[in-house]
């Protein structure tokens, strides 16, 4: 079967293929490093001569982020992928995409700031990822893909979400999942929807008034506080379902764990060595690895501290996932942090030394 | 001679009273009211010169509100 | 004969167009709003496009605009609606698709997304009403406010050495590639507002024949932002905006695309 073919690729080159591979109808980006070979992939495999997929180079990451809407507003399966600073510069388009209810993918693969900062890994975009990088209250549903497997895997598992939900969806993957190679099984092709289908499954969508009825509207203005405020409890309705629901996560050792690691992305990877480390030396130790960052795995969390003596946030930034943890956690267990910045991928033996530094 | 006789019917509660109406007709056949005013309190545009109309639509084409329709009937 | 006679045996020579609905428009009375909404309507229904147009409406006063003009509509950013009409157009390639901003959302802080859209020859139409304040917001200075203008953010009147020139996009659009049809037009008489129909049903044509973008630019009056009665203003506008925003086409390129 030449679907199941086994490739090595770039963590930004499987989105690529996976994107054209699920279907989707248009990519709207900017280059910036370390993310530009999902957009170069694209160019390369010319998507629109085979699929129909539109591929196009915005000006910037804000005209990106408003092609993106303005096509998910259409109920076509629409992506862009950037890296942090360019993510900043799109929250403004994502809190409408938000507030209008539109399904999207949003692909962020980080590097280090605050500013400029690096175009080295990090993982210092949760909170902006996880926590409504934008104004108003919201939330994107957020996959953090921790092997390129995953980011293949997740660009379909995003499309589907986001169109569960009508919510936008993010793929929140660091510089070092982006840009390593690793063996990855593509996905199988399937057919972008038809126009008809399309029609009927997003009958809120603005693709002409076809069958002459009535117009649709995508906006995310209503200038009435009380009809304000019923949409916003609408969307937070929705915000409980997905926090219900969605949820994901991977257990690790946990079974018999004094000792937790919560890690993500590239930082879990780093975990496991060093809980192959720590085990050897007497030290039992099991990682939690959400794979959703919003919906946290917070049940898990709280489950986690009822068992273990204490757990260490390993983030490949200054301590933000930690946050998320505490308030699980509610005091019952210490819960420690620790990080590289500047663009540094932890060592797995400084991790060792940290959690017995820690606990 | 065929004559062009016209007449307007304005939606006076969406009319805001801009005047503009007034000032395209040709003849005159607009004014607004001076005291009476619609719902929203704005005085409207009404026909003060009836007969004089031919219908020429100035009035309507320029209504930025879509208040107004226009009829025209050639009689002998 | 009587008015009634008239009315019952006449033929209807202007009605409001249909697809122009009966919610009435939160524009100031004698604003020009109200005409390019009527003239944007009739032309989508004499194009037959009702049940294929998808349109953009902007930040400003015409944010509303998809509250009267019976087509879809998707509420941009400020000044991104040329972006969302890119995309738009491209995923849907036989689908009608324009924007709908003024000044301040197209010549200023979507300025990037106007130029660019406009040169990537987008098979989209922008109408662009400029009526050199914002309004919205309450009349402050606009990118194309007039010189010696006065205005809630130059209120001694716009001075080069404080605020720069107004900005002339149409201008700059004619001369891009990627433009066909530029035009500048107004809705102040009967025969400009003729003009001002066959402009936007040109340019609509051109959009659904793959020619490449279009432009239109009215040239509007804000009476209230202007602070003058909609007659003196448009008075104003004549003498004061078209000696430096000059009517006309700027480019038509149509006929070689």
């Amino acid at each position: 079967m030449a679907d199941q073919e086994i490739t090595l690729m770039k963590g930004n080159e499987a989105i690529a293929h996976a994107a054209i591979r699920c279907g989707c109808d248009g990519y709207f980006g900017y280059p910036i490093t370390p993310q530009s070979e999902v957009l170069e992939t694209l160019a390369a495999e010319k998507p629109w001569e085979t699929t129909g997929m539109v591929v196009l180079q915005a000006e910037s990451e804000v005209s990106s982020i408003n092609m993106v809407y303005g096509g998910a507003s259409t109920g076509k399966k629409v992506m862009t992928s950037s890296s942090s600073p360019g993510i900043s510069l799109m929250q403004e388009g994502i809190s409408y995409m938000a507030g209008a209810e539109l399904p999207a993918l949003i692909v962020d693969v980080m590097r280090g700031g605050p500013g400029l900062g690096t175009i080295q890994p990090s993982q210092s975009d949760y909170f902006q990822a996880c926590k409504g990088g934008g104004h108003g209250d919201y939330h994107l549903i957020v996959l953090a893909p921790a092997s390129v497997q995953e980011m293949a895997d997740f660009v379909d598992l995003a499309f589907t979400l986001a169109f569960r939900y009508r919510n936008p969806a993010m793929i929140l993957a660091d510089g070092a999942i982006g840009q390593m190679m690793e063996k990855v099984v593509l996905p199988p092709f399937k057919p972008r929807r038809t126009e008809e289908e399309i029609i009927k499954e997003c009958p809120w969508a603005t693709t002409g008034r076809v069958g002459g009825r009535k117009p649709n509207i995508i906006t995310s203005l209503e200038l009435r506080s009380e009809e304000m405020e019923v949409i916003n409890l609408r969307i937070q309705a929705k915000y409980r379902e997905i926090e219900e629901k969605e949820v994901r996560f991977e257990e690790f050792m946990l079974d018999d764990a004094d000792y937790a690691i919560v890690a993500f992305g590239s930082a879990a990877r780093i975990a496991k060595k060093s809980i192959e480390i720590a085990r050897s030396q007497g030290i039992k130790v099991g990682l939690l690895r959400p794979i959703t960052l919003w919906p946290f795995p917070t049940k898990e969390v709280q489950k986690l501290a009822e068992r273990v003596k204490g757990i260490l946030s390993l983030e490949i930034n200054a301590g933000q996932m930690v946050e998320d943890i505490r308030l699980a956690v509610e005091g019952k267990v210490p819960v420690r942090h620790f990080g590289r910045l500047g663009g540094i991928i932890p060592d797995p033996d400084e991790v060792v030394d940290a959690l017995k530094r820690s606990f | 001679m065929a004559k062009m006789k016209g007449a307007t019917v304005v939606d006076t509660e969406r009319c805001k009273g801009c005047n503009l109406c007034v000032v395209a007709c040709p003849l005159d056949v607009l004014a607004l009211t001076t005291k009476e005013v619609n719902r929203k309190g704005y005085n409207f545009a009404h026909e003060v010169l009836a007969d004089t109309c031919t219908g020429c639509a100035s009035c309507a084409t320029v209504c930025p509100d879509g208040c107004i329709t226009v009829y025209r009937l050639k009689t002998e | 004969m009587t008015r009634e006679e008239i009315i019952e045996k006449g033929q209807v020579v202007y009605h409001k167009p249909t697809l122009l609905n009966d919610t009435p428009m939160h524009y100031c009375p004698g604003c020009s709003h109200g005409v390019v909404h009527k003239l944007v309507s009739e032309v989508i229904e004499e194009m037959e496009m009702t049940e294929k147009t998808i349109a953009i409406s902007p930040v400003g006063c015409a944010v509303f605009a998809y509250k009267y003009i019976d087509v879809d509509w998707q509420e941009a950013a400020h000044g991104r609606a040329p972006a969302l009409a890119s995309a738009t157009k491209r995923l849907w390639p036989d689908r009608l698709v324009f924007t709908y901003q003024g000044d301040g959302d197209l010549a200023c802080i979507g300025t990037a997304e106007t130029i660019h859209a406009l040169n990537r020859a987008e098979n989209i139409t922008i109408i662009f009403i400029n009526n050199a304040i914002y309004g919205m917001t309450g009349g402050q200075m606009a990118p194309t406010t007039l010189l010696g203008m006065k205005t809630a953010t130059c209120p001694y009147g716009r001075e080069v050495s404080l605020h720069g020139y107004p900005l002339k996009v149409t201008e700059i659009a004619a001369t891009l590639d990627g433009t066909c049809y530029v035009t500048r037009q107004a809705v102040h008489t009967v025969a400009a507002i003729n003009r001002a129909k066959k402009a936007i049903r040109k340019a609509f044509e051109y959009s659904m024949q793959g020619k490449g973008s279009n432009l239109v630019e009215i040239v509007s009056t804000c009476n209230s932002g202007w602070k003058m009665s909609p007659e003196k203003a448009n008075k104003w506008m004549e003498e004061n905006m078209f000696e430096f925003y000059h009517l006309g086409d700027l480019k038509d390129a149509g006929a070689d695309k």
